[in-house]
């Protein structure tokens, strides 16, 4: 399966990539699965992953869960807790 | 119901008159607007940089105006947020909402307001003397969004 996964603010500064497009094993089928193998990919993301806290999801656009299920070609947004207003 | 994102800066005056325009129904306004300060966790504030997630931040915010609408009785609901570089004393978001009458007009704008807080894919980060830093979400807004599920249960 492909998605293409997006980061914002201090986690897109931390990755130095504000997205990118990942092919994944057949075990990664939900949010926090894929979490766990960017993470294990090692640095930058397992520091990043590691660091930051309270990282939240989107899937396709929606607030998601870490059991929120991915598709081929979803588009996954990892990011710090919203700050807006 | 309008949702804006935008670097521009708007007129709330303008934006207030549009929403009643030719509308006898209205009988309340409520609005708020929330402006850059010059001082966040006791350091002097120089420039604030708004950063978002194209697409995901409309449809949040219309998701949020909608929820709003089906809690209370109002008749419009506007959302403008700036993104971008801005300065203390720069306004940031307006919410304007319509109503009959004031109490389902100002639930439903602090509702929104509390709503987009914590939901809406906006991040800050300022400069400030001594460097460049990304605003921590605070937990109050957390507890500010959640007061209105426990309305829900009641």
């Amino acid at each position: 399966m492909k998605v293409t996964v997006l980061y914002f603010a201090r986690l897109r500064e931390a990755l130095h990539r504000e997205r990118e497009i990942v092919e994944l094993p057949a075990s990664v089928t939900t949010v926090a699965e894929l979490r766990a193998w960017l993470a294990a990919r090692g640095e930058p993301w397992a520091a990043a992953f590691a660091e930051i806290k309270r990282i939240r999801a989107a899937v396709d656009q929606s607030m998601a869960h870490e059991a929120t299920p991915l598709r081929e070609g979803a588009e996954v947004a990892f990011f710090p807790p919203v700050t807006g207003g | 119901m309008t949702v804006r994102v935008q670097r521009e800066d708007f007129d709330a005056g303008r934006e207030i008159a549009r929403l009643r325009e030719g509308d006898p129904k209205i009988g309340a306004v409520a609005a708020f607007i929330g402006v850059a300060r010059d001082l966040n966790d006791g350091e002097a504030v120089d420039t604030l940089t708004l950063e978002h997630y194209p697409g995901m931040t409309e449809s949040a915010l219309e998701d949020i105006c909608a929820q709003a609408r089906r809690r209370w009785d109002v008749i419009d609901i506007l959302v403008i947020h700036r993104v971008g570089e801005l300065r203390p004393t720069d306004q940031i978001v307006l919410v304007i909402v319509t109503g009959r009458h004031r109490g389902e007009a100002f639930a439903a704008c602090e509702f929104v307001m509390d709503y987009l807080k914590t939901e809406a894919p906006f991040w800050k980060k300022e400069t400030t003397p001594s460097g460049a830093r990304w605003v921590d979400a605070r937990d109050s807004d957390e507890h500010a969004q959640a007061r209105w599920k426990e309305t829900d249960s009641r």
